[in-house]
């Protein structure tokens, strides 16, 4: 019996050195296997593609204030979106000019985000009314001095469709 | 050679302090290991944390309700979208509001989805911290294809603060459906490869079998949910105690080995992925149709307190938020998992080697962010 047993043993051990040698090969066999198969290879060469490379249209990139051609954009200073900015990362400076009937009317002087702050929570963007924001698809957006990240959003000589009427 | 007396004596005072971390890449984060070994042995060790300490808790008590989301988001960042989940439906449940099955759906599956990639880049960082280095690619590779989904309808590939009280950010992409359709037929195909990189190699089993034994008594005492404590033969998977969203309407299986040690762990993570899959299967294409939020005028939770606890890819995480009626909390704590599973490592490492504290530690599947948030 105990012969038996001492052959079990041995045939048990050289088993674990087969089954041990065997799981080697079989995960072996996966990355080789990519080898013949260049076209299951999913890396991509950046920056090179930099060119065709784009970002899905809902991507949270940089906030921006919506110009139209004629560079007028739809913000009317209600605030709104820097109240629900959790991180007081939308500041917005305005002046207050007397309109036609005689009531003071707000006007933007500057739509100031302060990407550095920023968290890309998007709430600004749903909760403006006049839908006068958006993210773009721009993401390479470190810079080396920190001041370089408190971008103004409305363009020189822009102002809102709303002055008009 | 017999020990002599003078022998044991060289031992007791042959044991010396070592500390693994904050910088140490196998804890994936900065958590300090204070390690006293004796020889190449572990004798004890004491997790010191605190290090990303960002002081969330407090810094919600200051925002309204919608924005604590995203603050949620940086906690377990791996399950990012099951963390505004489950502080949405805290604030829904207090405000005594019921969401469409439309949202119910999509927070479900985003969830699962959430649950795979997590797993994913556990496996793959799992057998990076063993050693193999292969998996690392090979699982990133994969994940890619969710972030994909994540980022084509919430705009984030992570922290997609997709969630807020009533309902989601946007109604979900034209294409959601048919990218989730090919992720499952794709990964189905895949998943094997990583049974047979990992979990078949003979050097991975030999470093994982028998390592870090849990046993379900402990599980229980140290609150060791999630994967970790499911390895153990420990029942705690709230998806299927506390149904929550849309886990009452669909069939699954709770995952429980009982072996305990580092490979059961391993394999119950495994076999969650192939369950996520067959979720995801049941809900994609029965995504009814319905608004994807509610109209809420004021968000504000009623005065009381109120608790919610969800399923995240590391276990229970719980919300208990105190209101004082206001729009923002009075008092909000988090029940981590991770901070639960931490704890356990003392018990579980002690007498192994050093070596196997990797092996430990990484089974754990600790974010450290959660930790200490």
């Amino acid at each position: 019996m105990a012969f038996l047993k001492t052959i079990k043993e041995v045939g048990h051990y050289f088993y674990e050195i087969y089954d041990g040698a065997a799981s080697l090969v079989r995960g072996m066999k996966v990355t080789g296997s990519y080898f013949v198969r260049p076209s299951s290879i999913v890396t991509q060469q950046y920056p090179e593609n930099r060119a065709t490379l784009k970002m899905f249209d809902s991507f949270k990139g940089e906030l921006m204030l919506i110009h139209d051609e004629n560079n007028k954009h739809s913000c009317n200073v209600c605030n709104t979106c820097a109240r629900k900015c959790p991180n007081g990362s939308i500041e917005i400076i305005y002046k207050k000019v007397e309109g036609a009937d005689g009531r003071s009317k707000k006007i933007l002087d500057k739509y100031i985000h302060h990407l550095e702050t920023c968290s890309f929570c998007g709430l600004c963007v749903p909760s403006c009314d006049e839908l006068a924001l958006k993210f773009d698809q721009k993401f390479e957006l470190a810079v080396f001095d920190r001041s370089k990240l408190t971008k103004v959003l409305n363009k020189p000589g822009s102002s809102s469709k709303a002055m008009k009427e | 050679m017999e020990e002599t007396l003078l022998d044991i004596d060289m031992q007791e005072k042959e044991e010396y302090i070592i500390n693994m971390g904050p910088q140490h890449p196998s804890t994936h984060g900065v958590l300090r290991f204070e390690t006293c070994l004796q020889g190449e042995k572990v004798k004890y060790l004491i997790p010191h944390c605190g290090y990303i300490h960002r002081g969330i808790e407090k810094m919600c008590e200051h925002l309204t309700y919608p924005q604590i989301i995203h603050l949620t988001d940086r906690m377990d960042y791996l399950s990012a979208h099951i963390n505004n989940e489950a502080v949405a439906l805290c604030i829904e449940n207090a405000m005594q509001v019921e969401v469409s099955d439309r949202v119910k759906y999509i927070r479900t599956i985003f969830a699962e989805l959430t649950r795979i990639a997590s797993h994913q880049l556990w496996w793959c960082a799992f057998g990076m911290d063993l050693g193999a280095l292969t998996t690392f690619f090979y699982g990133l590779r994969d994940r890619e294809k969710i972030l994909d989904i994540f980022e084509e309808t919430t705009g984030s590939r992570l922290t997609q603060s997709f969630n807020t009280p009533g309902g989601l950010m946007s109604d979900i992409h034209p294409n959601f459906q048919k990218r989730i359709k090919e992720f499952i037929t794709y990964f189905r195909k895949k998943l094997p490869e990583y049974d047979q990189l990992l979990t078949g190699n003979i050097i991975f089993r030999e470093r994982t079998k028998g390592i870090g034994m849990m046993t379900k008594e402990m599980a229980i005492d140290y609150g060791v949910t999630g994967p970790s404590g499911r390895g153990s033969g420990f029942h705690c998977d709230i998806r299927k105690i506390a149904p929550y969203s849309a886990y009452p309407f669909i069939k699954f299986n709770e995952i429980t080995l009982t072996e305990g040690d580092t490979y059961s762990r391993y394999l119950v993570r495994i076999a969650e992925m192939w369950e996520s899959l067959n979720i995801l299967e049941q809900l994609v294409d029965n995504i009814p149709q319905g608004s994807t939020m509610l109209e809420l005028k004021v968000i504000k939770a009623p005065k009381g307190e109120f608790y919610q606890r969800v399923e995240t890819a590391r276990g229970e995480l719980g919300v208990y938020i105190v209101s004082d009626g206001g729009p923002s909390p009075a008092r909000i704590k988090f029940r981590t998992p991770n901070f639960s599973n931490l704890f356990v490592i003392n018990k579980l490492a002690a007498g192994h080697k050093i070596a196997d504290l990797v092996a430990i530690s990484g089974s754990l599947d600790l974010v450290i962010p959660d930790i200490d948030r």
